[in-house]
């Protein structure tokens, strides 16, 4: 029954926590924590050792081995970072791109997702192979001809040169299309039948029942475009059109660096990022589990 | 309301398979008409084209005046009932069944209006505001129904709109669909498998094979006079009993037609190879040394008896080989001795046989149905 096979696509069931019942008197817990703790610790690392610079001196940061617990905390890194740096601004800016770019995403990819998956036209899986081959293809490859087609827009050096070139990816596409393809088509039939056109089709029936699909991708772009270093690095001059993450190497010098100040910057970075990881971690899991890319 | 026709359509698949083969046919208006056949006989793209799902390779479509070839399924003002109901899960029933008019620019109030009529119908008022997957099949079905019928069409296509209800109900939405329609006149094609919905429900039936129409005609027609052998096997629960045979006519008017143990004389058919239908509600049993020559008899070998209550099947061999109609599900998974034939009688429940059993059993000369062995084609 249909709203059976999408209740199925929406809410796939949930694996029971404990597969096997455990024998009593064994491990209170599986064995494979005794793996997985270990390679948590080592991924937490890092992410402490940010947080516990940021909130040290320039002097404690140069200490070897380094310390990892502070004499005393100073917050004051973070308030300084904001004083000297338009971190506001850049802020804003990584947010307005970093939206508008999702948006753009779950639009045109949906749009040209639903086309592949539902619309017959002459040479459909031609073209479709070809989209997903520039899936094959390095950013650096392509990045040249990419900033020429953006100058010459005469976009560089303004946020539309970030956002205009990655409003729609293949692998949106390719992850929409796939998706798009599990829904009973009957559901669209009868929708036409019912008079929707096709773009009211996909507007109220498919998108409507595409939600962990449109989530998953949303995560990931916002992931990428959040986290994008280079392509800014190209485009992008002026202190007051940074993102965040060009923003943060101004806190390199050439000969010193701000450790603590950058780590601090860095934290602030990451806030919105860790945010939505926890809100959308199954989103994230997933995207990356029936993609088989890594986010 | 309206009337539909398809003219000489034919529907070939890239790949080759050929659905429909230069099908004709007119369903008047108001009228109950159901395709009916086996799986793949093209009885369901004969419905996806009338709704405009699927295009016609060649040949005309008419909904009422207009030629619908190149027209959208939006424009053609039909409905259509899927097999798996494709309730939008995402919406109420209430927006289930609005959806159509609201599509169609409906005003807000007229749709409301229409609603609630078509859900006061349908019984489903106290319904209105939950979602597909909090209702039961046969909700749903009625849901699926309201939702054709709330837009008031030209014309109604249902494709196995019963298949997944469980059999009781299945009876039950049955006689409610002939009900409706005939309280709503509007001109129906229903699509089933189940020869009995088609015996139950229709005006006319058309028996679908292949891409073709074998016959077409009113139940009691398609019933007692089959147009051929696959037919003939189709139509009829259970199914009709073949047997091969021939027919010599030794010079006289009458000829004499055998087959196995059966054996009787009628006027008119050609010397040859023939096949003997007799309907298994047809064999009457009769005591075993009864040599009445006015009807011819069997001696049935009883293998297996199902009791239905008032009456009950018995299936068995007789001598004489076995012919097939080409309509059966599956071939039979135990195969009788090659000289023997299987038949299945409908007998009263008093005084059933056992299995190993032998049975005198005669039908009327009049109800043994003859058909040609080369062509199929029944012989009158």
């Amino acid at each position: 029954m249909t709203s059976q096979i999408a209740s199925q696509v929406l809410d796939p069931p949930q694996r029971p926590a404990d597969e096997e019942e455990r024998e009593p008197g064994r491990f209170l817990f599986s064995p494979w924590h005794l793996v997985l703790i270990p390679i948590a610790v080592v991924m937490l690392i890092p992410m402490v050792w940010m947080l516990v610079t940021s909130l040290e001196t320039l002097n404690e940061t140069r200490h070897f081995p380094p310390t990892l617990l502070p004499h005393t905390l100073r917050p004051g890194n973070y308030t300084q970072v904001l004083r000297q740096a338009p971190f506001a601004r850049w802020f804003l800016n990584t947010m307005i791109v970093t939206v508008v770019t999702v948006l753009g995403n779950l639009l045109f990819c949906s749009l040209a997702g639903y086309a592949f998956a539902r619309i017959k036209f002459f040479g459909r899986e031609v073209v479709f192979v070809l989209l997903l081959t520039t899936l094959m293809i390095p950013f650096q490859v392509i990045m040249i001809p990419t900033f020429i087609i953006v100058k010459d827009l005469g976009l560089i050096n303004t946020l539309n040169a970030l956002i205009v070139p990655n409003l729609a990816n293949a692998f949106g596409v390719f992850l929409l299309r796939q998706f798009f393809r599990t829904l009973p088509v009957e559901l669209e039939e009868a929708a036409r039948i019912d008079g929707a056109s096709r773009l009211s089709v996909l507007f109220k029936i498919v998108l409507p029942l595409s939600g962990p699909a449109l989530a998953t991708l949303a995560v990931i772009t916002f992931l990428w475009t959040w986290n994008d270093f280079l392509w800014p690095l190209i485009t992008i001059y002026s202190p007051n059109t940074m993102t965040l993450q060009l923003g943060l190497t101004t806190f390199e010098g050439t000969h010193q660096t701000a450790t603590n100040l950058l780590m601090a910057a860095n934290v602030m970075s990451m806030l919105p990022v860790l945010l939505l990881f926890f809100l959308a971690q199954r989103y994230f899991i997933r995207g990356i589990a029936s993609s088989g890319l890594k986010g | 309301m309206a009337q539909v026709a398809l003219n000489n359509v034919t529907k070939r698949f890239p790949g080759g398979t050929c659905a429909l083969d230069d099908l004709s046919l007119e369903i008047s208006d108001g009228e109950f008409l159901i395709l009916v056949g086996p799986s793949g006989c093209g009885k369901t793209t004969a419905l996806r084209l009338i709704a405009g799902l699927e295009r016609a390779t060649s040949g005309t479509i008419t909904i009422g005046d207009t030629t619908v070839n190149g027209v959208s399924p939006r424009d053609r003002d039909i409905a259509m009932v899927f097999q798996n109901y494709a309730l939008y899960p995402h919406m109420t029933v209430y927006r289930n069944l609005g959806f159509g008019l609201r599509e169609r620019r409906t005003p807000k109030r007229e749709v409301d209006r229409r609603v609630r009529e078509i859900s006061t119908i349908l019984g489903l008022d106290d319904l209105l505001k939950r979602r597909p997957a909090q209702l039961s099949g046969g909700q749903r079905q009625r849901v699926a129904m309201g939702r054709a019928l709330v837009r008031e069409p030209k014309a109604f296509l249902l494709d196995e709109p019963l298949s997944n209800l469980d059999a009781k109900l299945r009876v039950q939405m049955r006689a409610e669909l002939k009900r409706l329609h005939a309280k709503l006149g509007i001109t129906t094609i229903y699509v089933t498998h189940d020869q009995i919905e088609a015996m139950t429900l229709a005006d006319r039936i058309v028996v679908m094979s292949a891409g073709q129409a074998l016959q077409i005609g009113t139940p009691q027609e398609v019933f007692a006079r089959p147009a051929n052998l696959f037919v003939a096997g189709f139509i009829g629960s259970p199914a009709m009993n073949l047997l091969r045979g021939r027919a010599s006519a030794q010079g006289s008017a009458e000829t004499e037609i055998t087959a196995g143990d059966l054996r009787f004389t009628r006027p008119g058919v050609p010397d040859g190879e023939i096949i003997v239908g007799i309907r298994p509600e047809s064999l009457v049993p009769v005591p075993a040394d009864a040599t009445d020559l006015a009807h011819p008899t069997l001696d049935l070998e009883v293998d297996l008896v199902e009791p239905l209550g008032e009456q009950a099947l018995v299936h068995g061999t007789v001598a004489g080989s076995a012919a097939q109609s080409g309509a059966e599900e599956e071939q039979a998974i135990l195969t009788e001795a090659p000289s023997r034939a299987p038949v299945t009688a409908v007998l009263p429940a008093a005084g059933l046989p056992s299995p190993g059993d032998r049975v005198r059993v005669r039908a009327a000369e009049d109800r043994i149905y003859l058909f040609s062995a080369a062509t199929g084609d029944a012989i009158w």
